[in-house]
């Protein structure tokens, strides 16, 4: 794929390594996160902090079923969403009460992560190059050149990445790089208990998922959607892909995300034109007569 | 709707948006949107509103006050060209030290010139500033002195055209995010900010050089304010539901004290020729409308990252019409 504008800021990208400058990339890793068998245990959220040494971030009490946790930030990278709403009783499904249960209440967990996605705006935008993309494909910040600025976090669709208040810099999720370089498993993914996330290479992941959503619907559960597979997504498809019971803003995700620097070029036109348009005012301004 | 109602995902619109709903006629049921607990979806910018609203103001009002002072210096106006240059100095100075200061490793800083980045506005300004500002200082210097005119005049018009470009390219700055009020608008605000920072300069102007050189710095505050009024109203008129986090609460109050200062200044600096006082004022009205202006676009763009029905409803109307246009 030729490397224009367009290409690298919105649409499939398939070789986003090799765009990214490797010669020679190994074949790009994500997650696939098959929430109909989670469980809602957090291993993975435990393990994620354990491994890359994510500090403690206030214990509250939320009162949302059982997530104490919130949501994905600077000191969170695995977050369980545990959606848990009243169904009326008809919607329930039959043949293993998967999503439902005859009370009439739906209870709904998922492990959220950054996406990795291929066209990663956090890492658009950042100015010093702490972000950047890894020969897996992944988008990781190199803690040693962040300074703070903070502009990669209003960038995420997802609301993923975010500022250590008192250290200054930004976190997120690395997809384990000082682990899957090792050819280790990123540490959520060995310590789900029911491989609700599997972790591998993105093609094989996006054929299991597709496969998991036919097995499901064959089951009768209408509800089962994939969600960040498709490379003709809004951001070019997720790195960490998803298949949900429910709609996507039920889990808090956004249902249709686009990357923004795909709308830049535009932008950076209106710019000049408006700093054009700054200079013909003033030279009209000073073109009267003087008094 | 697919999902059934109920439970504490889902949320009912308030009122305005039914409102507004029916303001466009369109024929369809009250949507009702889900969400997670009501949490917002997207993080809001970790940036101070002093620090970056402010930057959005002082670099508005340098960069545009570098024009007005090459145009004043070049027409023989030694009164409007001082302020102008000391305007635009003591702007970007405050600037620096405010963009700086907003970093969570200020020391730092150096690693903005690390790289040079098209897809990062950020960067792009920061290369921007690190050209205009030295010219900006050293055609004040100048003036001020009296040491190297012709050098001085050189370097003013210089931070002019870079001038040009730091005013506005703080449209892309916030509108290349995924913050609703901001991005929904990114057609409108590189020519509200160029409007917003002529107003200022031009208020400037106004306010502060003598009354026999001020006629351009009057044309341009009234053509400035003109251009932001008129864009502003047509951005509230045509993004769609973030226009919502531009009428209320905070950011509402701070958009209607700018349409009001703004609009005023003008008025006033149209009509004022004659009085300095006048001038005054309505030069100080444009000034704190330009900064009423930027505090506002700020807030609206953080209040439309905490709600998450500024996400989910144009969304799932987008994918619900995506779905539709397939089937
Ligand atoms: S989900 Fe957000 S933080 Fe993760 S790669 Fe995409 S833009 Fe970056």
């Amino acid at each position: 794929m030729s490397r224009t504008w367009v290409t690298l800021t919105s649409g499939p990208e398939p070789t986003v390594a090799e765009d990214a400058g490797y010669g020679q990339a190994p074949a790009r890793k994500g997650f696939f996160t098959d929430t109909s068998v989670c469980i809602g245990c957090k291993a993975c959220e435990v393990a994620c902090k354990e491994w890359n040494h994510v500090p403690e971030d206030g214990l509250t009490f939320t009162g949302n079923s059982y997530d104490n946790t919130q949501a994905l930030g600077a000191d969170t990278w695995r977050h369980v969403a545990f959606v848990e709403r009243s169904v009326p009783p008809a919607l329930d499904h039959d043949g293993g009460g998967l999503v439902g249960s005859r009370e009439g209440v739906q209870w709904l967990m998922s492990s959220d992560v950054c996406k990795h996605c291929t066209h990663a705006a956090c890492l658009d935008v950042c100015p010093t190059g702490a972000l950047f993309r890894t020969e897996f494909g992944t988008v990781v910040v190199q803690q040693d050149v962040c300074n703070g600025c903070g502009y990669c976090v209003p960038a995420c669709p997802y609301g993923v990445i975010d500022q250590r208040k008192e250290d200054g810099r930004v976190f997120k999720c690395t997809l384990c790089y000082d682990r899957i370089g090792h050819d280790q498993t990123p540490a959520c993914a060995k310590a789900c208990p029911t491989e609700s996330i599997q972790y591998g290479d993105l093609d094989d992941l996006r054929l299991r998922a597709a496969e998991r959503l036919e097995t499901l619907q064959a089951q009768g559960v209408t509800d089962a959607q994939l969600y960040g597979e498709s490379p003709d997504d809004g951001v070019g498809g997720a790195g960490a892909l998803f298949l949900l019971l429910a709609e996507p803003e039920a889990y808090g995700l956004p249902p249709d995300p686009v990357v923004t620097t795909r709308d830049l070029g535009r932008m950076w036109r209106d710019v000049g034109l408006a700093a054009v348009g700054i200079a013909v005012g003033l030279a009209g301004a000073f073109a009267g007569r003087r008094p | 709707m697919t999902e059934p109602s109920g439970g504490p995902a889902v949320s009912s619109p308030p009122p305005s948006l039914r409102r507004r709903r029916r303001d466009r006629d369109i024929v369809v049921p009250e949507a009702e949107f889900t969400s997670y607990y009501g949490a917002p979806i997207l993080k809001a910018p970790t940036w101070e509103a002093l620090d970056v609203a402010g930057y959005l103001f002082l670099g508005g009002l340098a960069g545009a006050s570098s024009g007005l002072a090459a145009g004043a210096g070049l027409s023989r106006r030694p009164g409007l060209a001082r302020v102008s240059r000391l305007g635009a100095a003591g702007a970007i100075t405050v600037s620096l030290v405010a963009l700086v200061h907003d970093l969570g490793r200020p020391l730092r800083f150096y690693n903005m010139l690390r790289i040079a980045k098209v897809t990062s506005p950020m960067s792009m300004g920061s290369w921007l500033l690190s050209g205009y500002a030295p010219l900006a200082l050293a055609s004040a210097a100048s003036d001020v002195t009296g040491i190297a005119p012709v050098l001085g005049q050189a370097a003013g018009i210089g931070a002019a055209a870079l001038g040009t470009g730091v005013a506005t390219y703080t449209a892309a700055l916030v509108a290349d995010t995924a913050t609703p009020a901001w991005h929904d608008a990114h057609r409108h605000l590189p020519f509200l900010f160029a409007g917003s920072a002529t107003a200022a300069a031009g208020g400037l102007g106004l306010l502060a050089a003598p009354l026999a050189e001020s006629g351009p710095a009057r044309r341009a505050a009234v053509g400035g304010a003109a251009v932001e009024l008129a864009v502003t109203e047509h951005l509230k008129q045509t993004i769609g539901l973030s226009a919502e986090a531009y009428e209320r609460g905070k950011a509402g109050r701070l958009m209607k004290a700018a349409e009001v200062l703004t609009g005023a200044g003008a008025a006033l600096a149209a009509v004022s020729s004659r009085s300095r006082l006048l001038s005054r004022v309505a030069g100080a009205s444009l000034v704190a409308g330009s900064v009423a202006t930027r505090f506002g676009i700020f807030e609206a763009g953080v209040e439309s990252a905490r709600d998450p029905r500024y996400v989910v409803v144009p969304q799932r109307e987008r994918l619900e019409a995506r779905r539709t246009t397939t089937a």
